[in-house]
């Protein structure tokens, strides 16, 4: 697999390591409440299709990418760099 | 034998081999089959399971039978498809899975029993009773029915990984392939072709068709030679495509030097490609399949293809009284092509009642083979035809059920091919493997024309998709002959008709299957064993569903194909894994006091990827403890130093650094002033401990962390994450300079008297107090000072770039050593740190909160940090939590041991009972006494109770008092001091 990180180009998969969903992102405050918090850190939902999931481009530039990919034919959509992905 | 006038290789070099301890002599350009067939050497092989006599069948790497042991001892080679196998001076193979010889096999009596051996006896005989299996029955097996052996010594290393990357990727270099790689070279892109053959040109090699007027193999070996000459092609013989994978990647390997007598000086014997192709062309060909009957796999039966190979490429004919037994019109060429040699034929046997001669040779029209006749090799076959049953003398039976797409790789990524009546075969499915065009035979196009074309057609879409404008190219005139088949499977009638040859599975078997349920293709596949030899079936695998179909009554797209995965043909595990064994398998990172630390006979322990020296010996020590005592004792009376290099340092810069550091660690940051350091606790976002450290402020905007040695990467990822992902916001940049500064902890009582000799500038104590940091001059170098311990001594960290580290090392070493102390290693630092209850990764596994390591307190109440929130839920604050102790023996055993649990002292030692457990442990000189940290339930308010620590694996059983984890100097006076 191949990802196309922003700054360096496509890149093979095994220079990144992988951290999981892309909701990671959305930090809830400390005062969301537990069930927010939980659902934040522990809760996925296991889309079958395009997903949005982080990465990181360690053995590379060291920025963390949001990918997307679909998990059903490990197609990659496209890749965003996380610092740029509007909240 | 040969064949006067025919084939492609070079008769003026004859090249000698042996075989099964025979010499034997060829030419250049032939293969160890092609080369066996000359001399008539039909037997080659013992089938797996039965021990059957078996020849060779194929011209190509889909050989099921011929595989046979090449070279001795490290060059030992087993598996080698005779097929595949070029020879070169001095040769030497032999046969395998056969014992005392080929001719005598005692295993042949498997051949006898196979009444009781047929598919599912495995499961049903072997069940019972319970341990039998891996003791008895599956060594006996191993030992009967097996591949060829290993050479017995380490094989050599001689493999290697290389990267490729291209426009298009063209695999096959038949003529669709090399009409899609001219076509695609011509117009600018950048082209790789590969092709598993040494010779490239596919069939046209083996045919005797012309295009263009020529002979087809001049043809291609002209297209081969244009190729070569253009910058933007590379081509890769000897190299089989093995596997597709996401995002146009592809594996494949080169057999480099198997066609060499020995492997070049600072040569491969292999090579393993990951090719990278933006688009990619399969132009694959296709493999002839062969029709079951009665005794269908005796030495002598050969693919009618691979016999026309073998006359027209290597000018050998294998037999002297041919007969063909076909269903389709391709197989008459055979005939043709070896009446045009010369070669008589006997027969041919085809079994539609419509088919025409093609030549001057006796056709028996709706007629079927029934059975082959001889035992070692083939001296006859039985007919039935139209009218009767006959029988025909012959040495050589060239079979042809029809040509199957070689459609594997449009499978890898889980495309599942589709039937074509047309052909009674699969063609691949459009869009199985994104970016790739399939062209010529894979595609199910047979005739020469047809191929020519669609690989036109191949690199026309691909350019189109790369976004680059197509060159025009003639395409050459050639054969546009249609192909005509009428399917059959097997020949119906009494005894074994053979499937797969390389696992003896039998038309009965299929049918077996079926009738006990294991109905579906994937299960007959497993209870069969059917396509799970190294072959995967290539030649039988469609044959057999097509019988599983008749069997249920389905119909062959309704029963569909078994799934195909890489690699298309075995790939040695040195060509996979090569580079990666022993220090390959993993880098090594030393720090600039390793040369020293091997000068002094450390010896080196590995800590990730770093080396560290365990202990300094010093010349009258026996034990590694007593070394350790010595060390200790350097720091506790005197002044020790310590390589700390390896713990992770980063550099964190801008306005928002503070901001950044207070909410990684648990404690603040910000309100750090210059020139100090602090101790902090970091915790994961689900609130457990992910690591702790110090954190120096060397300006306004400017903090050094240094994080454990452990979790440096982790630390490093959690920081850019923090700071890109949830602040991009933030003005702070983040940077490991862990391999930019040599650091070393010198400590102890004479610290300072020996860092005075040092530095430039005086050390005093109201400069430097305790958890102070700046810059210093280290004889003229510019370097950093932090005065911290985690030895619990008057200590100090002196960093210094790294190219003065050796330097500064020995410096420091000799300095200490004039004052009584000297270098100490891993093991005494442990004993320093668990003396004062400092705690490493053995006590933050990744399970324990702030709470259980009695830091609580450490998560700011004034701010918010990563893993706050969660370090509140009611598990990780109760009140029985497993909470670090010290602990020390007070029984009458003396020892304790990390990883031992802790129990009630009147209890049974069982999991039940678990109260705790401990994480570090050492002898401490100081104390006299063994010193351990560990974690008990509740442990904070249970000091001074004794309980009992079991280590069931080391046998030990000792009573131990819980206490409080700083065992010397609760006060930390003498690290302030
Ligand atoms: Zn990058």
């Amino acid at each position: 697999m191949r990802l196309p990180c922003p700054i360096c180009g496509a890149r093979d998969h095994r220079e990144f390591y992988y951290q999981g969903a892309a909701v990671m992102l959305d930090r809830p405050e400390p005062d969301a409440g537990s069930d927010v918090w939980d659902e934040y850190l522990h809760l996925r939902p296991n889309v079958p299709g395009a997903h949005d999931e982080l990465w990181s481009h360690d053995a590379g530039c060291g920025a963390w990418l949001r990918v997307t990919r679909n998990t059903v034919t490990h197609e990659v959509i496209g890749a965003v760099l996380a610092s740029e992905v509007s909240r | 034998m040969r064949v006067a006038g025919k084939g492609l290789i070079d008769r003026s070099r004859p090249i000698s081999f042996r075989w099964d301890g025979t010499t034997y002599s060829g030419f250049q350009g032939d293969t160890l089959a092609s080369a066996l067939l000359a001399h008539d050497v039909r037997m080659v092989a013992r089938s797996f399971k039965y021990h059957r006599p078996r020849g060779i069948l194929s011209a190509g790497s889909e050989e099921p039978n011929a595989l046979v042991t090449v070279g001795r001892g490290a060059d030992t080679d087993p598996n080698v498809r005779a097929t595949v196998q070029e020879i070169y001076e001095g040769l030497e193979a032999r046969p395998q899975n056969a014992w005392p010889s080929l001719s005598f096999d005692v295993m042949a009596v498997n051949d006898l029993a196979a009444p009781f051996l047929g598919a599912g006896f495995y499961y049903k005989t072997f069940m019972w009773p319970g341990g039998f299996w891996e003791k008895l029955y599956e060594p006996l097996i191993r030992r009967a029915a097996g591949l060829g052996a290993l050479g017995g010594e380490a094989a050599k290393d001689q493999s290697e990984k290389a990267y490729a990357f291209c426009d298009l990727l063209v695999i096959g270099a038949g003529p669709a392939g090399l009409m899609a790689a001219l076509v695609a070279a011509r117009s600018g892109a950048d082209v790789i072709l590969a092709d598993e053959d040494s010779l490239m040109g596919g069939r046209l090699n083996a045919e005797t068709l012309s295009v263009d007027g020529q002979s087809g193999h001049v043809w291609a070996g002209q297209m081969v030679e244009t190729l070569r000459a253009m910058d933007n092609v590379r081509l890769m013989p000897r190299t089989t495509v093995t596997g597709a994978y996401d995002g146009g990647t592809f594996g494949a390997l080169e057999r480099v030097s198997h066609h060499l007598s020995g492997v070049p000086e600072g040569g491969v014997k292999d090579t393993f490609w990951r090719i990278v192709a933006r688009r990619s062309v399969l132009a694959a060909g296709a493999l002839e399949r062969h029709i079951a009957f009665r005794n269908n796999d005796r030495p002598g039966v050969m693919a009618a293809g691979a016999v026309r190979a073998y006359l027209n490429r290597w000018g050998v004919a294998p037999g002297k009284a041919l007969t063909l037994f076909a269903n389709n019109d391709d197989a008459h060429r055979t005939a043709c092509d070896l009446l045009d040699a010369g070669v008589h034929i006997s027969g041919v046997i085809d079994s539609r009642p419509d088919a025409q001669a093609q030549g001057d040779y006796p056709l028996y029209a709706g007629a079927v083979v029934t059975g082959g006749h001889g035992r070692k090799e083939l001296e006859a076959i039985s007919l039935k035809t139209q009218t009767g049953t006959e029988r025909l003398f012959t040495d050589c039976l060239a079979v042809s059920g029809g040509w199957n797409p070689t459609v594997h790789l449009t499978c890898h990524m889980n495309g599942r091919p589709t039937w074509e009546p047309r052909i009674a075969s699969f063609v691949p499915t459009s869009g199985s493997i994104p970016g790739m065009e399939t062209a010529g035979a894979c595609n199910g196009a047979f005739s020469t024309a047809a191929c020519l074309a669609e690989g036109v057609a191949a690199a026309q879409a691909s350019l189109a998709a790369l976004g680059m404008k197509s060159a025009s190219v003639d395409l050459p005139v050639a054969e546009d002959t249609p192909y005509a088949i009428a399917p059959l499977w097997a020949v119906p009638g009494k005894g074994r008709a053979w499937l797969d040859f390389q696992n003896d599975v039998s038309v009965k078997d299929v049918k077996q299957s079926a009738a006990e349920n294991f109905a579906s293709v994937e299960h007959m596949k497993r209870y069969t064993t059917q396509g799970m030899a190294t072959d995967q079936g290539k030649n039988s695998n469609v044959t057999a569903l097509a019988l599983l179909a008749d069997a249920t009554g389905r119909g062959i797209p309704d029963t569909g194909t078994t799934t195909f995965r890489p690699p298309y043909s075995p790939v040695p595990l040195a060509a996979l894994g090569a580079g990666a064994k022993g220090k390959g398998f993993a880098p090594e990172r030393f720090t600039t006091s390793h040369a020293a630390s091997v000068e002094a006979k450390a010896p080196m322990v590995e800590a990730g990827q770093w080396y560290r020296p365990s202990y300094f010996p010093v010349q009258g020590e026996r034990t590694w403890r007593q070394s350790c005592d010595r060390e200790v004792g350097y720091v506790r009376n005197a002044v020790g130093v310590c390589d700390v290099s390896t713990l992770g340092k980063i550099d964190i810069q801008g306005p928002d650094a503070a901001r950044l550091l207070d909410l990684v660690y648990t404690n603040m940051f910000s309100t750090l002033k210059e020139g100090r350091v602090r101790y902090g606790l970091m915790l994961r976002e689900d609130g457990y401990v992910m690591d702790d450290g110090t954190t120096a402020r060397l300006g306004p905007e400017h903090y050094v962390m240094t994080t454990t040695t452990a979790a440096a990467g982790q630390v490093m990822r959690h920081l850019e994450f923090v700071s890109q992902a949830l602040h991009p916001e933030w003005d702070v940049r983040i940077m490991s300079v862990t391999e930019h500064w040599a650091q070393f902890a010198v400590a102890g009582p004479l610290a300072r008297n020996l860092l005075s000799g040092v530095l430039d500038d005086p050390l005093t104590d109201e400069a430097w107090p305790f958890m102070s940091c700046g810059p210093v001059s280290v004889l003229g170098v510019a370097g950093r000072l932090f005065r911290i311990s985690f030895s619990g001594e008057h200590a100090y960290e002196l960093a210094i770039p790294a190219r003065y580290g050796d330097s500064l090392f020995r410096l420091l070493v000799a300095r200490a050593e004039a004052m009584a102390g000297g270098a100490y290693g891993m093991e005494a630092l442990n004993v320093l740190r668990i003396e004062k209850g400092f705690i490493t990764h053995a006590e933050i596994d990744g399970r324990v909160t702030a709470g259980d390591i009695g830091m609580a307190r450490m998560i700011s109440a004034k701010k918010d940090c990563m893993g706050k929130v969660m370090a509140a839920r009611p598990g990780l604050v109760q009140e029985d939590r497993p909470q670090l102790v010290g602990l020390k023996p007070v029984g009458p055993v003396k020892q304790l041991s990390a990883g031992a649990h802790i129990c009630s002292r009147d209890e049974d030692a069982v999991p039940t009972d678990d109260q705790g457990y401990i994480t570090s442990v050492g002898f401490s000189p100081t104390m006299g006494h063994f010193v351990g940290l560990g974690f008990v339930k509740a442990g904070l308010g249970r000091h001074g109770e004794v309980l009992r620590m079991v280590d069931h694996l080391r046998g030990l059983d000792a009573q131990v008092e819980l206490c409080d984890p700083v065992f010397f100097d609760p006060e930390g006076g003498r690290a302030r001091g």
